[in-house]
């Protein structure tokens, strides 16, 4: 017989590897391919060069009227002039400096959270505080605050305030309702699924409808229920019964050996759920719960349909200046720009997320 | 730490004698764990337990054999109510399992159960997967939990793995850690459901050994398990179920060596003509 010595690992031949491989086997492999790369060049040449002539070349960013626009460039004046309605809508001119703290508070929550290491109860009282503070920034009639009614609010103000109330009421919510559906107990189980089925065959509209005028039935005459608060209810028990799907699509991938090796050491219900169950569900689901959320942050502008102005509401707004008629299309250009800067950054967060959460195969 | 007590026991020469040939002597069979009268249960129309009578002491090791489905699994997981019986009783430590809250936490309390497939935790670090129901079952000072954790940990020889996540861990090294998170809350019953035939061969020795260990100590074992070698070595008795059954019953030498019914006869070979 025959003994083969080991052999050493080679590189792979040049063709297999760099560049030019890289586009042979991606954009060139087969007729089809071709075809289709061919095309994909042919709409971005049709539209990218002309948008950045558009957008950057002939733009114009100097001057503070519409006289400053000549020529057929994108008024980023407009933009730069109206910059506080599309940051806060009607809110006091005076008193812009609340909600600007409120953002600043923001911010340096996030950075101190991050990247300061430990402290975490601190950490957690700040974030459950926050909320507080930030309503009573915002709305104000105490400690000398003027008031300022929630219907003066607006822009991306009143969108980041419907979203961010709507994602973090909503998640506890949705996962109420996820358990409610898993339960043993057939009253709540039948209650929770038909929540989940009715809420997710109605149009968000209509439910905003029905929050905006339904919900005030349920209260004595003469209570005037806030705008906002009514739609923020609405746009939170919408969500929670998409939450509460996704979250039983988690449930749906843990293993009943879980549920026994809790059982088994003792654990209750919810000490089952809460501390084996749910962060596991949770963690696959993520993907799913983001873009639901994301959505969700798109959909807050469905609240302009009920009288409140949220940032793609204040396109119209201020394009009906009789000063900037006819600045639709840079209204609309900058509202989607900000609108994709904070999708985009959830979805990028929501990879990170992933990824430190992956205790599969670190 | 099987090293540790046979030092220990040399002092006296006879008793030496005696633990190595059955280690039984030294721990006395006590009074009664587990006790399983006519216990009956059905899924659906499917009556997958007939009539189990079964009492075991404590310190006493009984090993659970027979065919697939026979039921093997379905009985032990109904002592620790996994599983719901419809009729009969089952006591643990005297206390009655059924629908009863207080009970059932007794019970779960006492008995600790290891899986074929492990169970592990995977969000959890080993450490966190030992410490998690003393903490918040048992509601152990975190301190303490930890300690006891790494001393279970250094009982199956993983200690220098406590901070790594479960699917780091070959299949052995996970069920030796399935056995400490078992062992943390110090049950006095042990349950084993198959806990080696999801490992690859060359892993079987180190789980088993952990189970020798912990026999030679007097915990109170219940194992199903085609390990013949195994139960040789530590059972006390050997139970055959069949179609739901238990079929037969004996020490081990007369088990294998002699089975008296045929149903047995025949399994055996089978599983030996493997
Ligand atoms: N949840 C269930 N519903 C219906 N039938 C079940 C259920 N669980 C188990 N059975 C059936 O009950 C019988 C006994 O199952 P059990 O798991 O106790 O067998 P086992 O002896 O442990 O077998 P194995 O060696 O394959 O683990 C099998 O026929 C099985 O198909
Ligand atoms: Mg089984």
């Amino acid at each position: 017989m025959a003994v083969y010595p080991p052999q050493p690992a080679k590189e792979p031949p040049l063709t297999a590897r760099g560049p030019i491989a890289w586009i042979r086997h991606n954009l060139l492999s087969s007729p089809y391919n071709i075809a289709f790369t061919i095309l994909g060049l042919a709409i971005l040449y049709w539209t990218v060069p002309p948008f950045i002539k558009w957008a950057i070349i002939d733009a114009h960013f100097a001057g503070d009227s519409k006289s400053a626009c000549t020529g057929g460039g994108a008024c980023w004046v407009f933009i730069k002039e109206k910059l506080d309605m599309f940051l806060f809508g009607f809110y006091p001119h005076d008193q812009l400096w609340r909600p600007k703290s409120v953002f600043a508070a923001v911010l340096a929550l996030g950075a101190f959270a991050k990247f300061v290491p430990g402290l975490h109860r601190l950490k957690l009282t700040l974030i459950v505080l926050f909320p507080v503070f930030a309503y009573l920034m915002l709305h104000g009639g105490h400690f000398g605050l003027p008031l300022v009614e929630t219907s003066k609010w607006g822009g991306l103000l009143l969108t980041l305030v419907i979203a961010s109330v709507g994602i973090v009421l909503s998640f506890p919510i949705g996962i109420l309702l996820a358990l409610g559906r898993q339960s043993k107990l057939p009253i709540i189980k039948s209650l929770s699924v038909f929540y989940i089925e009715f809420v997710r065959g109605v149009p968000l509209i209509t439910v905003l409808f029905m929050a905006s005028v339904v919900l005030p039935l349920f209260f004595p005459e003469g209570v005037n229920f806030d705008k906002l608060a009514r739609a923020l209810i609405g746009i939170t028990f919408f969500e929670a019964a998409y939450v509460a799907e996704n979250i039983r699509s988690g449930f749906q991938a843990i293993p009943k050996g879980q549920y026994e090796a809790a059982d088994a050491l003792g654990l209750g219900y919810w000490q089952k759920m809460a501390l084996v169950i749910l962060p596991q569900a949770i963690k696959v689901t993520i993907p799913n719960l983001v873009g639901t959320f994301i959505s969700l942050f798109k959909d807050t502008s469905l609240v302009m349909i009920i009288g409140l102005f949220d940032l793609l509401a204040m396109v119209n707004v201020t394009a009906n200046d009789r000063d900037w008629l006819g600045m639709d299309t840079e209204g609309y250009v900058f509202v989607a720009f900000i609108f994709w800067i904070f999708t985009f950054s959830m979805s990028m967060y929501s990879k990170r997320l992933e990824k430190r959460l992956d205790t599969n195969n670190k | 730490m099987a090293n540790e007590t046979s030092t220990q026991v040399q002092e006296t020469p006879q008793a030496t004698h005696i633990s190595k040939e059955d280690p039984k002597a030294v721990h006395p069979l006590g009074e009664p764990m587990i006790q399983l009268e006519n216990v009956n249960k059905w899924y659906g129309d499917f009556h997958v337990l007939k009539n189990i009578n079964l009492e075991v002491r404590k310190g006493e090791i009984v090993v659970v054999a027979g065919p697939s489905g026979s039921g093997k699994s379905t009985m032990i997981r109904c002592i620790n109510r996994l599983e719901e019986y419809q009729e009969g009783s089952i006591k643990v430590k005297g206390i009655e399992v059924n629908n009863d809250v207080k009970n059932l936490k007794k019970v779960r309390a006492n008995v600790a159960m290891v899986f074929q497939h492990f169970n592990l935790f995977p969000h959890l670090t080993i450490l966190e997967n030992l410490t998690l129901a003393p903490v918040w079952v048992y509601k152990k000072p975190k301190k303490e939990a930890i300690e006891t954790a790494m001393h279970y940990l250094e009982k199956v020889n993983i200690a220098d793995q406590a901070n790594k996540y479960p699917n780091q861990l070959s299949g052995g090294q996970q069920q030796r850690v399935a056995i400490a998170r078992a062992l943390c809350k110090s049950p006095d019953i042990m349950l084993f459901d198959e806990p080696t035939s999801a490992l690859d061969p060359e892993m079987i020795g180190e789980v088993l050994d952990v189970m020798v260990k912990l026999a030679e100590e007097g915990k109170t074992m219940i194992t199903v398990t085609h390990e013949m070698g195994f139960a040789r070595k530590v059972a006390d008795r050997v139970i055959f179920m069949d179609a739901g059954q238990i079929v037969e019953e004996n020490d081990p030498e007369t088990f294998f060596h002699h089975p008296e019914s045929e149903r047995l006869q025949l399994f055996l070979k089978q599983i030996l003509n493997h």
